[in-house]
């Protein structure tokens, strides 16, 4: 009799996986991939990004990423410029929201100001890179709709949907690695038109802690304007130990002096 | 007596480094260096005798910062030069030298520092803690090093404390003889006196609150003693007869950033013995991000700016109407232009102003300035001597 129960049960479970809608795969595997990255507390690293123009002329920039990890909302972050050196010291402090818009200010040292500043524009260029501030942003899963379009061995490929209006995009078609923690392989990103905007790879992955996924280069390439830009990661430290006090307007402007 | 204070706080901070160092091996130094060539060009004739209409200048800025304990710990340093052609301009000045130490939630600095508090872009008036550069730049954004104690302490509900000390007052620069921008007497700024009998070594002090509510970023303040802007007393037969006196400053600054909207206020008053007034400016940003999907960024800008001084008001923003656009191509390149005017609601009074910035390769950048003064009233007490002092200025600066 209890084996038969199992069975049903067994039954059942299949049934309702099969009977599981796109949408509802789609959101799972989000939620998977958001589990697995859980738990990384905080980290700091070093970042090139190298902005290349269509006539394959390049720009640097240098930077310090510092990120704190929240459970119950989105994540906060702050960013510090090195390079170049007429803007180095500027700096961001960003705390991310599940839901509603992200609270974010500027720090500029030349005449260490500290600017509360709007996080509407979510769509425009970050530093003149093909990165848009919402690229760059702590990926939510509460930001996208979700969709699964397929699946091909080890990746999994779902569309997501932007929830804020203000996005410059329509849709991202975005490829994830089942068999490594659910980390990113690829994103495309389809403008307001609804046409191939730019594609991102992920490169170099490294696994820290036994446990979290880092891809060490990231590159954008901008089908439109054929300009590219790519991030190389650095020096990435998981035991710095950042607390909320070093996420603050005080130490935004001591980070950035 | 100024350098022996120098000297001094030098010997201070290499002790409190050279114990550090033992304690803490992890040391990053970093120098940097930017050379400015600038070119100011007056192009309406003086008003006043001996001044010149070309002032081509040079500035040196290098900066020095050592850090240690993961960053927590460092000693700053900021200098500054000017060379131009007018003598009160060519200067000297240590913008930054200080020690900081924080943990957790504190954080202290002692040394020669700059702060700048406030929200507002045509006018600064909450911002008391440094002297303006006046020499430096029209728009009052340069400041000189003010020696302080600072004690931060913040608070996750309550938002953050600081307390100020500042030991020594620093006296404002005017333009001289050869100058532009200045009164018909070239006002050397060791003429000018203090009401306080300690004169600069009078011991000042300031708080500071700052919190933040979900789109509300506010800051409370108190500044008590030196003021930092003298004041001006003219008697029947015209003598002017300047001093600082002491002061009482109540500073509220207020931000509501909802959207791409950005609503602004600052408010102060001050009192004295010889003077009670209050002041403020209330306004408004607002950006149209991302146009033309390529980053392009159209900012409005609209503030509104009153001072009971009426035309004592050393800046002459005493009810006047702000307008300005921010302009931001997010290139590479981070081209960005202001431009805006400055309207007298009670006269013809008019202030239009340009800035334009660009960068040239990695290390090179370009400025482009313009202030014209146009229709300024001739009873205007203080902006009618600046009446033919609109100017272009180009400057480049390379970093090293």
């Amino acid at each position: 009799m209890k084996k038969i129960i199992l069975a049903g049960v067994a039954l059942l479970s299949i049934s309702i996986v099969t009977a599981q809608s796109a949408e509802e795969r789609g959101l799972q595997i989000a939620k998977e991939a958001d589990k697995a990255d859980q738990g990384f507390n905080s980290s700091i690293v070093n970042l090139k990004m190298t902005l290349k123009n269509k006539n394959g002329q390049t720009s640097e920039r240098l930077l310090v990423t510092r990120t704190l990890e929240q459970l119950d909302d989105g994540d906060k972050s702050m960013i510090v410029f090195n390079s170049p050196k007429d803007v180095k010291g500027t700096s961001t402090l960003t705390f991310t929201h599940k839901i509603g818009s992200d609270d974010q200010w500027l720090f500029l040292p030349s005449i260490k100001r500290v600017k509360r500043i709007s996080s509407n524009n979510k769509s425009g260029p970050f530093v003149g890179s093909e990165f848009a501030y919402e690229d760059l942003s702590s990926q939510e899963v509460e930001k996208y709709a979700y969709k699964f379009l397929e699946e091909k061995e080890n990746l999994l490929v779902v569309e997501q949907d932007p929830v804020d209006p203000k996005s410059g995009y329509t849709r991202r078609v975005v490829t994830y690695n089942k068999d490594k923690a659910y980390r990113l392989e690829k994103v495309e990103f389809y403008d307001r038109k609804n046409s191939l905007l730019k594609t991102l790879t992920y490169d170099d992955y490294k696994l820290y802690k036994g446990k979290f996924w880092r891809a060490l280069t990231l590159n954008m390439v901008n089908h439109q304007s054929n300009k590219e830009t790519q991030l190389k990661f650095s020096d990435y430290n998981f035991e710095s130990e950042l607390s909320e006090d070093d996420f603050t307007q005080v130490a935004l402007k001591r980070a950035g002096k | 007596m100024r350098i022996k204070t120098t000297f001094l706080l030098l010997i201070l901070l290499f002790q409190i480094s050279s114990y550090a160092q033992e304690k803490e091996k992890k040391v990053t130094h970093d120098f940097e260096l930017e050379l400015e060539g600038e070119y100011r060009y007056f192009y309406e004739d003086a008003l006043f005798e001996d001044q010149k209409d070309h002032f081509p200048s040079l500035g040196i800025t290098p900066e020095y910062s050592l850090e240690w304990n993961k960053g927590y710990e460092s000693i700053n340093f900021k200098g500054f030069f000017r060379l131009d052609v007018d003598d009160e301009r060519t200067h000297w000045d240590i913008r930054e030298l200080y020690y900081q130490k924080a943990n957790n939630n504190w954080e202290f600095s002692l040394g020669l520092k700059k702060v700048y508090w406030g929200v507002t872009e045509s006018n600064h008036l909450v911002d008391i803690i440094n002297q303006t550069d006046a020499v430096e730049t029209f728009d009052g954004e340069e400041k000189l090093g003010q020696p302080m104690a600072q004690f931060t302490w913040s608070t996750e509900k309550y938002g953050s404390f600081d307390f100020f000390y500042l030991p020594y007052h620093r006296k404002r620069t005017f333009s001289g003889r050869k100058g532009r921008l200045r009164f018909p007497t070239v006002i050397d700024k060791d003429d000018l006196t203090y009401q306080s009998s300690a004169k600069e070594w009078r011991q000042d002090f300031a708080f500071r609150w700052k919190h933040y509510f979900s789109i509300f970023d506010i800051g409370l303040s108190h500044f008590y003693g030196n003021g930092r802007e003298p004041l001006f007393v003219f008697d029947s037969v015209g003598n002017i007869n300047a001093f600082y006196p002491v002061i009482n400053q109540t500073g509220l600054d207020l931000q509501i950033t909802h959207d791409a909207f950005l609503w602004k206020l600052e408010s102060i008053y001050r009192h004295a013995d010889a003077q009670d007034f209050l002041a403020l400016v209330a306004g408004l940003e607002y950006t149209f991000s991302n146009i033309d999907g390529n980053g392009l960024d159209i900012g409005i800008l609209g503030e509104y700016l009153y001072d009971e001084r009426d035309e004592l008001a050393l800046n002459a923003l005493q009810n006047d109407v702000f307008i300005g656009s921010r302009i931001a191509f997010n290139d590479t390149q981070d081209t960005s232009i202001l431009i805006g005017g400055i309207v007298d609601l009670e006269s013809s009074s008019k202030i239009f102003s340009l800035e334009a910035s660009r960068r040239f390769g990695s290390s090179w950048t370009a400025e482009v300035e313009a202030r014209i003064f146009n229709n300024i009233d001739a009873n205007e007490l203080i902006l009618s001597n600046f009446r033919e002092d609109s100017f272009l200025r180009i400057s480049i600066s390379k970093y090293f």
